[in-house]
């Protein structure tokens, strides 16, 4: 049979396919392999995790592991309820301001025309590269001269600029269509308005996409409470969890860990398959030109 | 449908009315485009809630960097000025720079960087060769090491490759009889790097990933048949010829994405083995700055290790630029 073309997103299951899924299935199930072994380990009692020679499976599931780290951090000084609402403000506040910036700037420079405007664009477009990991110091410069070490705000202001994000709105709302807008202000509605009744309705799944991300920087970020924060009660669930981790190199620290490791994970892979629809929808108009 | 009825509402007035009145509306209505297509100052107020955060936390730092960089500073004493002294060190004194960092960073880059990016463009791929649901299932398990980027998963690590026979890699590769005793993994240089590698390539399926599979995914329908008409005899030449050329945006963009990737991250060795890392097998230049910052106090060194660190990124984007933009 002659070749046909375009087999890309396929409707229908052909038995070309499955030479592909061969292929694929041990590459993905060997991706997989920590993410299972890690909710595993979780699960596993006492003796499971002792046990010699290690097992992957957890046999008897117990909760051991999750009510032992709950009763572990009343032995330290702060309380595991301090962390978790330090975390859930922080994330909070950092996801919600995140989302507003992020869409009023590309609401900006994808639709209003002002001067400077083109400069900004290549400017963001420049920071997408940004290695934040490399300006630490002079970023901790910063921050102790505006007074933030110790303060909520040292957690949230740091990431609320993050370039990849403004791109990747900024390309969803340039598909808006002018027409729209410019009937709109012959309607003699306002800049506001237009943001608020046009532009935030029709680039939802841009916006779900900004909140994942805020999302995954935030909740997973240590930096902040390893280096700008050095009042234990201001740091986070994410800086708790770490430290057990590092502090517990026993083999029933582990198993606390693993849990920790899981309840960590778990937030994340949950937004992640509510919203990977409107994160697909985003991505199509990722590309730089 | 308020701007339906506010169209027949000015048709009515230009019924009924005199026409001088709705002249001076529409000269007001088009005066006010006109300035909004010319001079919009609400762009910048727009702007200003981001300008300012990007301002505060990646401006300022990054030109206090540079600054910093041609300074003597201990962040005790005031900084002082010693002119390019910090980058001669850096590339004629700095023994674990040049004979650890720069050869881990340049390995670690190109396997990471490269290898990731090549695979996670077949295998965006061969998903999209895929119906929808594998295609969804298997995309997803693919992700989801790149939402912990790597880091908060040390406790996983540490439990399969720990050092002595309860470690799950040590356990299985001694019940197959490769190995007679356990291998200290973490604490070997001959394995500290391989394993810090293996760990970055696991978590590199990340948002460059998904542009990567919406790209192909969108790319045009009618080209795949008129190609097929045209003599594109199997699914290596379309990739090449059809898919590649129109999808270009989103390969740069994940290229980028992996760029940055594959420079940025040093906490996973950190993690690992603490900073610097065993006979600094798998210190990278992120660790490199960590340690003379945070544990050294050098702060002017450091600070000339990060400018190096964001002009190697740049560059290499720069590069990709140059490939994957089309010469019009």
């Amino acid at each position: 049979m002659a070749y046909k073309g375009k087999r890309i997103n396929p409707q229908k299951f052909e038995r070309g396919q499955i030479k592909l899924i061969i292929v694929l299935l041990p590459l993905v199930i060997f991706m997989a392999l920590p993410l299972v072994f890690i909710a595993n380990h979780a699960f596993k009692p006492m003796e499971e995790l002792f046990a010699f020679p290690p097992t992957f499976f957890v046999k008897n599931a117990t909760m051991e592991n999750f009510t032992k780290l709950v009763k572990f951090s009343r032995t330290a000084g702060v309380p595991i309820s301090r962390y978790i609402f330090n975390s859930v403000i922080v994330t909070a506040l950092t996801v919600g301001l995140s989302l507003l910036f992020t869409t009023f700037a590309a609401f900006a420079l994808a639709k209003l025309k002002f001067k400077g405007r083109s400069l900004m664009m290549t400017i963001n477009q420049l920071a997408i590269m940004f290695v934040a990991t490399a300006v630490l110091i002079p970023r901790y410069l910063v921050i102790c001269n505006l007074g933030m070490i110790d303060s909520i705000w040292a957690h949230v202001l740091p990431l609320l600029a993050y370039p990849v994000s403004l791109f990747l709105v900024k390309q969803f709302v340039e598909q808006v269509p002018d027409a729209l807008i410019e009937a709109a202000y012959i309607d003699g509605a306002t800049d506001m308005t237009i943001y608020r009744k046009i532009i935030l309705p029709m680039t939802k799944p841009a916006i779900a996409t900004a909140a994942i991300l805020a999302f995954q920087q935030v909740w997973a970020n240590m930096e902040t409470s390893n280096y700008y924060i050095n009042d234990d009660s201001m740091k986070t669930l994410t800086f708790y969890m770490n430290s057990l981790v590092n502090v517990n190199n026993t083999v029933s620290g582990q198993g606390m860990a693993a849990a920790a490791t899981l309840i960590m994970f778990i937030p994340n892979l949950v937004l992640f398959i509510i919203l990977q629809n409107n994160v697909m929808n985003t991505m199509a108009h990722s590309g730089i030109k | 449908m308020p701007i339906q009825l506010k169209r027949r509402d000015e048709k009515d007035m230009a019924k009924n009315n005199s026409s001088v009145d709705i002249e001076t509306i529409n000269k007001k209505k088009k005066n006010n485009i006109r300035k909004r297509e010319r001079n919009n100052w609400n762009g910048y107020a727009f702007m200003a809630p981001y300008a300012l955060m990007f301002i505060a936390f990646i401006l300022v730092p990054v030109l206090m960097a540079i600054i910093l960089s041609f300074t003597n500073f201990n962040s005790i004493q005031l900084p002082s000025f010693v002119g390019f002294l910090n980058y001669i060190t850096l590339i004629t004194s700095d023994e674990v720079f040049m004979q650890f960092v720069l050869p881990n960073t340049v390995v670690y880059a190109l396997i990471v960087g490269i290898g990731g990016y090549a695979l996670s463009f077949v295998l965006a791929w061969a998903l999209c060769n895929l119906t929808k649901l594998p295609r969804t299932v298997f995309a997803l398990i693919l992700y989801s090491p790149s939402m912990t980027a790597g880091v908060a998963m040390t406790v996983l690590w540490k439990v399969i490759f720990s050092g002595d026979q309860t470690g799950l890699l040590n356990s299985w590769l001694m019940s197959l009889g490769l190995i007679n005793e356990p291998i200290i993994w973490l604490i070997s240089t001959k394995y500290l790097l391989p394993i810090v590698v293996i760990i970055g390539l696991w978590s590199s399926m990340g948002v460059g990933f998904l542009s990567m599979i919406a790209g192909i995914l969108n790319s045009d329908e009618e080209l795949y048949e008129a190609a097929a008409i045209d003599g594109i005899k199997n699914r290596f030449q379309e990739m090449i010829y059809i898919t590649i050329p129109q999808m270009k945006p989103q390969m740069l963009f994940a290229a980028v994405m992996s760029i940055v990737n594959a420079f940025q991250n040093g906490l996973i060795s950190t993690q690992l083995t603490g900073n610097p890392s065993p006979g600094y097998a798998a210190q990278l230049i992120v660790n490199h700055i960590e340690d003379y910052g945070f544990l050294r106090y050098e702060m002017g060194y450091a600070a000339a290790v990060s400018v190096v660190l964001l002009l190697i990124v740049q560059l290499f984007s720069k590069a990709c630029n140059t490939l994957l933009t089309e010469k019009d």
